[in-house]
């Protein structure tokens, strides 16, 4: 039977999305976490400009769906594994289910979050 | 139905085998710090709001988050928890092509990604909380 709570139903496909997204996490933290470190001040005005660019607010965007299938598939990934009936018992496919809910309405909230910051105004 | 499949250790084994491989080491730190970025996003997109909605927000944030001991060990805390994953996903992304799967090469790629962690998160630690 398929798995009906992985990410795109296909453990390949699941693969591929955290490769991408990863991917794209790095270099998006490299290239936010390097600005910050070159940059010395850090100012309201240098850094809105840099992160208030339509380049950045793209690469922002870009990052948070990297982050909403990245994480779902790592965090699908330690919960089939731990929250399991062979781990825990016959509790565990309720549980399993809840933490996933719970990852999933985070996720949600993260990417609204995201995009009002990004794209808001 | 009869499995064949491999299965994860139980807690209290994924301790006492970890401890002793430098290979589980790292695979376990990657899981863990994935779970702790994941819960501490809300910090930096708390962070991101506050620095981008007006120049007030920004000082306000300077103030609250970076003028305080526990606002910087929550930022350091996140920053450690980012340049772990990020390293260690490098490790994997390299493994990925075949690198480093024996025994002996596996175990000094795992080495050395927890030493260029280490260090990096020893540097945040002066950069963020000093």
């Amino acid at each position: 039977m398929k798995s009906a709570t992985s990410f795109s139903r296909s453990g390949m496909s699941d693969w591929i999305v955290q490769r991408v997204s990863a991917v794209i996490l790095a270099v998006y933290f490299v290239v936010v976490l390097g600005w910050i470190a070159l940059q010395g001040d850090v100012t309201y005005e240098n850094w809105s400009a840099f992160m208030g660019s339509t380049c950045m607010r793209i690469f922002g965007l870009l990052a948070l769906a990297s982050l909403a299938g990245h994480a779902w598939v790592g965090l699908w990934t330690i919960t089939t594994d731990y929250l399991t009936v062979r781990q825990m018992g016959n509790k565990a496919t309720f549980l399993r289910l809840l933490a996933q809910i719970g990852m999933g309405v985070l996720i949600f909230v993260y990417i609204v979050w995201g995009l009002k910051i990004f794209w808001g105004n | 139905m009869k499995s064949n499949r491999p299965v994860n250790l139980s807690p209290d084994l994924i301790l006492a085998v970890n401890l002793k491989s430098p290979v589980a080491i790292a695979s376990i730190l990657h899981r863990i710090s994935g779970i702790v970025i994941f819960l501490l996003i809300p910090v930096l997109l708390y962070i991101l709001q506050g620095t981008l909605e007006s120049p007030e927000s920004f000082a306000a944030i300077k103030e609250d988050v970076f003028g305080g001991f526990i606002g910087r060990f929550l930022v350091f805390v996140t920053l450690a928890g980012l340049l772990y994953h990020f390293f260690a996903g490098l490790k994997h992304l390299v493994m990925d092509f075949g690198v480093a799967e024996e025994l002996e090469s596996g175990r000094n790629f795992a080495k050395a990604a927890l030493g260029v962690s280490a260090v990096s998160i020893a540097l945040a630690f002066v950069w963020v909380v000093l």
